[in-house]
């Protein structure tokens, strides 16, 4: 069932969606959209690098990613820069580094509107695998360090406070955020992933109170997304990225109604 | 001091610099289970910076503390929280420790707010989320209490009652507890024990046995907070029973 390429690409998105659920809202939570653009520039880089040794792309973006994201907190500790100014340089040197290596490979053929929007025609086997691994890897880990995560998401201090180590789950979550850009860029294209994360949890949002129906909220957008998005992907012959990200935009802007709604009803 | 069975934690000649500034220092002190300890001093006094170090929010200080307990509950001075996080104040009792639904109950029917346990906790005022806020540190069943400020915002009756129940707890559950106050004459019937600090230690003891009376609270309440809160603790004399003062 998986020789079709659609097929592939719907288990594919279908995976994607059920970990960006979780972490998307720990991204709105934290305030860490712009972090997660800086990653997901910098997979270009990890893509090229995959293409220049022969490596497995997700591995060679997870650890190009994790680089990232260990410069960015070391410039933060070492510069008096403001944080959004070393997102900005970070995100954007890198992308334009990727982007000149390809230059210099010239023997590959390159799909870059792929890499940037995604490419469901590029869905592997051994992609499901690793999305589906990868996947499964992520959310366990997010389970565990879900409290002092979500604690000191809260308030660092009571959580430090109160014994639960919060600088460790805010290390662990960093890499975390790595390693499902390197899974998703794929499908989503490394432009856009950061879109995967917010959009769905951000809808959410709007139509929940407290953190667990957010959490399932989302997923369900994600999900509904992946499979709007990617059967108009087929049907508009759209790249997969946009159109995902397109479907998750209609269902934030249906959210919003029901926010209007329940306005009205207070007043 | 000598470190005994019962002390929760130890702070020897503590100090804490930001900036090349020392927010306090050199400041001893010791909680014990059962055991109420209360700093007072002004504004910028370093109260909050001494429970910080205590508590290990403070990574880089000076001096040597001693921690016997990982069962801490904390109600923060200043607790910000970002609203685009929907939180119930149910889903913030189970914050650091997960809670049965009796446990969560018990908590928030102390401190009067059980009938806020579905409300969304950006919608309270100030003085009922104070009160959530020390629901969710007692309702762990702590071995240490610190609390900073835990009754700011509260009404007046509100706050006798809750200091009564701080005295309760401690006794209830044999924790020692750490309590930041500006003002002592309201907390001073539940202490045993005072540190008076101003960037440093300016004085420690126990507060005098006669501040507990009643009577002497009634007849001499603002003269009293006057006295005890300022920093000469030092008491040449005793009040009677009917008010009336006798030198030691």
């Amino acid at each position: 069932m998986f020789d079709d390429f659609f097929i592939r690409a719907l288990v594919a998105g279908i995976g994607v969606a059920f970990v960006t659920g979780p972490l998307g809202c720990f991204v709105i939570w934290r305030r860490l959209s712009y972090f997660g653009d800086t990653l997901s520039h910098s997979a270009l880089l990890g893509v090229t690098m995959a293409y220049s040794f022969e490596f497995n792309i997700a591995i060679s973006v997870f650890i190009i990613s994790s680089v990232i994201a260990l410069i960015l907190i070391q410039l933060q500790k070492k510069t008096n820069l403001p944080g959004d100014a070393l997102l900005g340089l970070l995100a954007h040197s890198s992308l334009a580094v990727g982007l000149v290596v390809i230059g210099f490979l010239t023997f590959i053929r390159f799909d870059i509107m792929g890499l940037l929007f995604g490419d469901i025609l590029a869905v592997t086997v051994n992609d499901l695998i690793i999305i589906w691994a990868g996947g499964a890897l992520i959310l366990l880990v997010l389970k565990l360090i879900w409290k002092p995560l979500f604690a000191s998401t809260v308030n660092y201090e009571l959580a430090e406070a109160e014994g639960l180590n919060p600088d460790r789950a805010k290390a662990i979550f960093t890499i975390l955020m790595a390693a499902i850009i390197a899974i998703s860029i794929k499908m989503v294209g490394l432009l856009l992933i950061t879109g995967m994360l917010i959009i769905p949890a951000a809808m959410a949002r709007n139509i929940s109170d407290n953190p667990q129906k957010m959490v399932l909220f989302s997923i369900i957008g994600g999900l509904l997304s992946v499979v709007i998005g990617l059967f108009s992907s087929l049907e508009f012959n759209t790249a997969s990225g946009p159109s995902i990200i397109t479907a998750a935009l209609v269902l934030f802007i249906l959210s919003l109604l029901k926010i209007k709604q329940s306005i009205q009803l207070k007043n | 001091m000598g470190t005994n069975s019962n002390t929760l934690v130890k702070l020897k000649n503590a100090g804490y610099q930001q900036n090349d500034k020392w927010l306090v220092k050199g400041v001893s002190l010791e909680v014990e289970k059962g055991k109420i300890v209360t700093l007072i001093g002004p504004n910028g006094s370093g109260k909050s910076t001494t429970a910080k170090i205590a508590l290990g929010i403070y990574k880089k200080f000076d001096g040597e503390v001693e921690k016997y307990t990982n069962k801490i509950g904390y109600v923060p001075q200043k607790v910000s929280i970002d609203w685009t996080l929907p939180l119930r104040v149910r889903d913030f009792m189970v914050l650091t420790e997960s809670l049965k639904e009796e446990a969560i109950d018990e908590a928030l029917s102390l401190t009067g707010v059980v009938h806020l346990k579905h409300k969304n906790l950006g919608n309270l005022s100030g003085g009922e989320f104070q009160r959530v806020l020390l629901a969710r540190a007692i309702s762990k069943k702590p071995e240490l209490l610190v609390l900073d400020e835990p009754v700011q915002g509260v009404d007046f009756t509100g706050e006798i009652a809750l200091y009564e129940l701080i005295k309760k707890i401690s006794e209830e559950l044999n924790c020692g507890i750490l309590l930041i106050s500006h003002d002592l004459h309201t907390v001073m019937s539940a202490t045993d024990h005072v540190v008076c600090l101003n960037g440093h230690v300016c004085c420690s003891g126990s507060p005098s046995d006669v501040a507990k009376n009643n009577e002497y609270k009634a007849l001499f309440g603002e003269k009293a907070a006057q006295t005890l809160s300022i920093y000469e603790h030092k008491h040449d004399h005793v009040h009677s029973h009917e008010g009336e003062i006798k030198k030691n």
